[in-house]
């Protein structure tokens, strides 16, 4: 039936077809195991396995899944691409003309049933361990703002440590014309620490709009969600660094609010809780001083360049925001500076600072915007001034 | 009966006063290409700014506007209108009907359409821009803290809500009533039954938006408080009904995109399709299991665990009926006897890729792996798999087969197949890599990146420069089609294709079927 | 069958119409008090209920203690000093405790605020009864001035024996500008 040619076109491109899902399956079987060796590295292929138990379990349910996917896909394809090779026109065959098997349809209608509930068994098993939140040995409770994140850890007594992280990559990264270090968007000022071991129950909420916590490796994230509160947890099998990043649109900065988290030993976490505390204490201590114009220029360049830069520009040219060099408040009356520093302007981008930065950092940052940029005010904001205005 | 038989009128008014079913389709179908050229316009932005790591070209700001205009036009200007398009076309001539059943209807929901989309495209020129929290505009994002184009965009939707509605009430209306007579139900075409299911969802789920972006309105401008917790309301709410739409309206996207392949297939393997009975049962059945899935967009919002294994089980079940489409759809190539024209060529790369989707979405069912993939790139590959592999493969697919009936002509096949191959290889470099950064941790809707996920990235941004350059490749085959392609003047363009559109002349005259078709009572179904 | 006109499909155009009527006002009167309805019962969000719970106590359980834990934050926009007086209290189920919080206003405007409570673990939101809350109504505070807000809760004596710790937290929004006059005046 057919010419010597045909026949030979015909085990040609068998053969091609042959290799090509030889060289599919090959790269199916080594993907995830590259992807293994490169967890959170470069170009990885496959999700993290993480440092928790509960992430382990979520990975082994992802590649169960995905290989069902893989072989019911194979399947498929493979009796696809078999119709086809076999059944073209060209080929000269007449087509059957049947058009239903009750049989044949009930059958795969109750065979992929009968696979999802396979599936079903341990993800309801991995949802419920999701779900069991008691017991943890320490709360932390973590606020979306537009755009960082702010961690407080909740004791029962003692100097309450609470601090906002704020994505450290400089503008000139960000706008290219600096070199991007390594941790490029995945840097932040102050990480949130956490000691390994240790069940930690995080509780998230927002303060503006939606935004989302999300740590891969740590097999975390839940939506942060103004006024109400979520909970979820974690327990790190391992010291490192995990980084992380906001997964719920929430604006302009989005993108640039990174999660980092230093799971530590027991023993350096319980110094760094005490350190924090003290610097608490010192806080405290700072806003009974008195500082010189220097001391406040040096500190509120810091401060401008975390919290105020993204909207105000490298050099108060405004952006976002409004110019702050030679603007009617940075050069007007101090009243209405620290009104606008403390309580933010309603319905603006501008938040209120009040309760996000300290005293001594606030009456920096505003005797730097009244003398940097141009702005030679020569006035100087104590943090008593601040305190003072905060009391009304 | 005297003026049933004029042709169509001459100049603007032709098109402007037209109630003709095949006038109005075109335009449905030109206006879609437009649209799906400005959201793929949109696209190419996005692309071009996250080919490399660090900002580029555009604005964070502006960046948040391009993937939220992006997502409105092409799901709500190019794909949905498109396939109201192709049933304009093909209703009437698939049940043997001469017009829709609400002609002036029919003209009302085509021209409202376009105002919609101009004012849309203009908040872009506004202050504070265009609308910019998403396609999915959670509150607060998209009210308290809108800018002053929310009230705008809340305008268009309720816009085109009333016109996908008028759409459907005329396609439901002339499904129900013109059928010619012996055209039962189970005889129908299967794109005339995805239709009708179809068009029974926009009426159930259309008004539900329509109520979600009202209420954004009374919260934004007389101090309601269904979204926001200061007066009692909660954001998870606007969630909640936004899905109840949502989710549905996924499958509103879909099922045309089945009725289409289900026509070509069978006509390329040059047997009937497999499985009718059981394509219109599944069709229904993931019609009804779409009201019921919502909050498996919502699993990291903090349901009662109960709640999530009811979605999760929920959605899992819709593989079912899903996997039943498809090797129906197989099994009707098995033993066939297959030509590979571009139309069949892009039904098996829907057949492929929507599969690979389908996996994707089963993988995103699980509630707990979910808790890692949600609102990362994954998603993003996933539902492009089913959006653009999908319906819109499936509606090129479409173009490409009715458009020889349509204006009499033949497609040059040539520039089609390398139309398909240079879609199908582009949105796989685009796409496929999405699923590996996604998976990776990069999360959806940024506009900057981490340094471990650049080469994806830009592999993925090749693929979309090279998949959007290759839609005007299939524009001007469609044009040169129209204006110098090679006549056909056979009733039945393609020797496998069934269905009474294929015994009107080709190309098909401005009235079909004023005298209704005799049906064989023998014939299984169309 | 109801017949509006003689040709049959504006009769089905109109029920069509109707359906979506019907379908728009479904989400207003069905979804919206469905949904709150399923959050009080089900405690989605940790919302507990907006009115003092009156049952008589049915004896305290001394056989075990729960944990419970203050948090007090403010909204955007809200430039109240906003605290709890107690970070934590440990308490056997059904016995009445008290606790307040306090607030300053800052400003040397009057404001209102609305505390918005949110029980965590959310299944516990039910268990959680309080017979008098500051969140019950709006508050109201003169510039420049503070205020103890008193809390007295209960919490039941069926809570499910693995929930160890109870987190409530009130948000403090600023509702001056969508508050009523009466509660200004008061």
């Amino acid at each position: 039936m057919f010419s010597g040619l045909e026949l030979e076109n015909y085990s040609m491109s068998l053969n091609t077809f042959k290799r090509l899902l030889a060289f599919a399956a090959g790269v199916l079987v080594t993907l995830p195991g590259l992807a293994l060796a490169a967890g959170g590295e470069k170009n990885a292929l496959n999700m993290p396995v993480g440092v928790t138990d509960v992430g382990r379990s979520i990975f082994d349910l992802h590649m169960i899944i995905l290989w069902i996917c893989v072989a019911i896909g194979a399947l498929v394809f493979g009796v696809m691409f078999y119709s086809i090779i076999y059944h073209r026109k060209s080929r000269g065959v007449k087509p059957a003309q049947f058009h239903e098997s009750t049989k044949v349809e009930i059958a795969w209608t109750v065979v992929p049933f009968l696979i999802l509930i396979t599936m079903a068994v341990p993800a309801t098993s991995t949802l419920l361990d999701i779900y069991d939140f008691d017991d943890a040995d320490m709360d932390v409770l973590v606020t979306g703002y537009q755009w960082k994140w702010k961690y407080e850890y909740l004791a029962e007594d003692g100097e309450s440590v609470a601090f906002f992280s704020n994505l450290s990559t400089p503008q000139a990264e960000i706008y290219n014309t600096d070199g991007k270090n390594e941790n490029y968007l995945l840097e932040v000022d102050e990480p949130l620490v956490i000691p390994v071991d240790t069940k930690v129950r995080f509780l998230v909420t927002a303060n503006d709009v939606i935004h989302s916590w999300w740590v891969p490796e740590l097999a975390v994230k839940k939506d942060a969600i103004p006024g109400f509160i979520n909970e979820t947890w974690t327990r790190a099998n391992e010291i490192g660094t995990y980084r992380g990043q906001c997964a719920e649109l929430c604006g302009k900065d989005h993108g640039f609010m990174p999660i980092v988290v230093e799971v530590v030993s027991k023993e350096d976490y319980a110094a760094w809780l005490g350190e924090k505390q003290e610097q608490a204490a010192k806080v405290k201590e700072l806003m009974a001083q008195t500082f010189s114009l220097e001391e406040l220029m040096a500190r509120g360049k810091a401060v401008y360049e975390r919290n105020c830069l993204a909207c105000h520009g490298a050099r108060g040219e405004g952006g976002v925001g409004t110019a702050i060099a030679g603007s009617p408040i940075a050069t007007g009356e101090l009243g209405g500076h620290l009104e606008i520093g403390i309580n933010g302007v309603a319905g603006t981008a501008m938040q209120a600072f009040g309760g996000q930065l300290n005293d001594v950092d606030l009456a920096a940052v505003i005797t730097y915007q009244r003398n940097a940029f141009g702005n030679n005010m020569g006035d100087l904001v104590q943090p008593i001034d601040v305190f003072n205005y905060k009391q009304g | 009966m005297g003026d049933h038989h004029h042709g169509p009128a001459k100049g603007l008014s032709r098109w402007l006063f037209t109630t003709n079913h095949k006038d109005i389709g075109t335009m449905y179908l030109w206006f879609s290409f437009a649209m799906f050229l400005l959201g793929g316009t949109f696209a190419m932005i996005i692309r071009a700014e996250l080919f490399q790591p660090g900002m580029q070209l555009v604005e964070p700001a502006f960046f948040n506007q391009m993937t939220t205009l992006h997502g409105l036009v092409m799901v709500f200007g190019a794909i949905m209108p498109s396939f109201v398009g192709l049933a304009n076309w093909l209703i009437p001539m698939m049940i043997g009907a001469p017009d829709m059943a609400l002609p002036r209807l029919n003209n009302w929901s085509f021209w409202i359409l376009p105002p919609a989309f101009l004012l849309l495209a203009s908040t872009l020129f506004m202050e504070g821009g265009a609308p910019a929290a998403g396609w999915t505009f959670y509150a607060p994002l998209s009210t308290t803290y809108a800018g002053p184009s929310v009230t705008i965009f809340i305008f268009c939707i309720h816009i085109l809500g009333v016109s996908s509605i008028m759409g459907s009430i005329n396609i439901i209306a002339t499904v129900m009533n013109m059928r010619a007579p012996g055209m039962s139900y189970m005889k129908m075409p299967l794109f005339v039954w995805t239709w009708l299911i179809t068009a029974f969802l926009l009426v159930a789920v259309m008004p539900v938006l329509a109520g979600a972006v009202t209420m954004m309105l009374m919260d934004v401008h007389f101090g309601t408080s269904f979204f926001s917790a200061a007066g009692g309301g909660d954001p998870v709410l606007f969630q909640h009904i936004f899905w109840f739409f949502g989710h549905p309206e996924v499958y509103i996207i879909i099922l045309p995109a089945f009725g289409v392949v289900s026509q070509i297939i069978p006509a390329f393997s040059r047997k009937p399709l497999f499985g009718y009975d059981s394509m219109v049962y599944a069709t229904a059945a993931i019609a009804f299991l779409s009201f019921i899935v919502w909050a498996h967009h919502m699993y990291t919002v903090g349901m009662p665990v109960a709640g999530e294994l009811f979605f999760m089980y929920a959605t899992m079940l819709i593989a079912v009926p899903t996997g039943v489409k498809v090797f129906n759809w197989i099994t009707t190539m098995w033993r066939g006897a297959l030509t590979f024209e571009t139309p069949m060529l892009f039904c098996i790369g829907f057949l492929v890729l929507f599969t690979i989707g389908g996996f994707t979405g089963l993988m995103l069912s699980i509630a707990p792996a979910d808790f890692q993939y949600h609102d990362s790139y994954f998603v993003v590959a996933h539902f492009h798999y089913v959006m653009v592999a999908g319906a819109v493969f499936s509606m090129t697919a479409a173009v490409y087969f009715w458009l020889p009936k349509w204006c009499g002509k033949m497609y040059n096949e040539t520039m089609g197949k390398t139309h398909f191959w240079i879609s199908f290889i582009a949105f796989n470099v685009t796409f496929f890599p999405q699923h590996f950064v996604g998976l990776a941790g990069m999360p959806r809707r940024i506009p900057d990146y981490s340094l471990q996920f650049a080469d994806f990235n830009m592999m993925s941004s090749i693929g979309a420069f090279v998949y959007g350059a290759s839609q005007l490749l299939f524009l001007y085959n469609v044009i040169a089609t129209i204006v110098a392609g090679k006549p056909v003047s056979d009733d039945k363009v393609w020797d496998g294709a069934e269905g009474l559109e294929w015994t009107v002349a080709t190309p098909a005259p401005y009235h079909t079927f004023e005298v209704p078709p005799k049906i064989d009572p023998a014939h299984a179904h169309f | 069958m109801l017949r509006v006109s003689r040709n049959p499909a504006v009769d089905t155009a109109l029920k069509l119409v109707a359906t979506a009527v019907l379908m728009f006002s479904f989400v207003f009167v069905v979804m919206v008090p469905l949904y709150n309805v399923l959050c009080d019962a089900l405690g989605i969000n940790g919302k507990t209920s907006g009115q003092a719970y009156t049952a008589a106590p049915a004896g305290i359980d001394e056989s075990r203690e729960i944990t419970v834990q203050f948090i007090a934050r403010n909204n955007d926009g809200m430039p109240w000093a906003f605290n709890p007086g107690d970070r934590m209290l440990r308490v056997h189920p059904g016995a009445a405790t008290s606790t307040v919080f306090h607030a300053r206003n800052p400003l040397p405007k009057a404001m209102v605020a609305q505390a918005i409570p949110s029980v965590s673990p959310s299944r516990a939101a039910e268990y959680f009864h309080k017979t008098e809350c500051f969140c019950f109504n709006q508050q109201p505070l003169d510039g420049a001035s503070t205020a103890e807000m008193p809390l007295q809760f209960i919490v039941d004596r069926d809570l499910p024996r693995d929930i160890k710790t109870i987190t409530l937290s009130y948000t403090l929004f600023d509702v001056t500008d969508m508050a009523s006059d009466a509660v200004a005046a008061r």
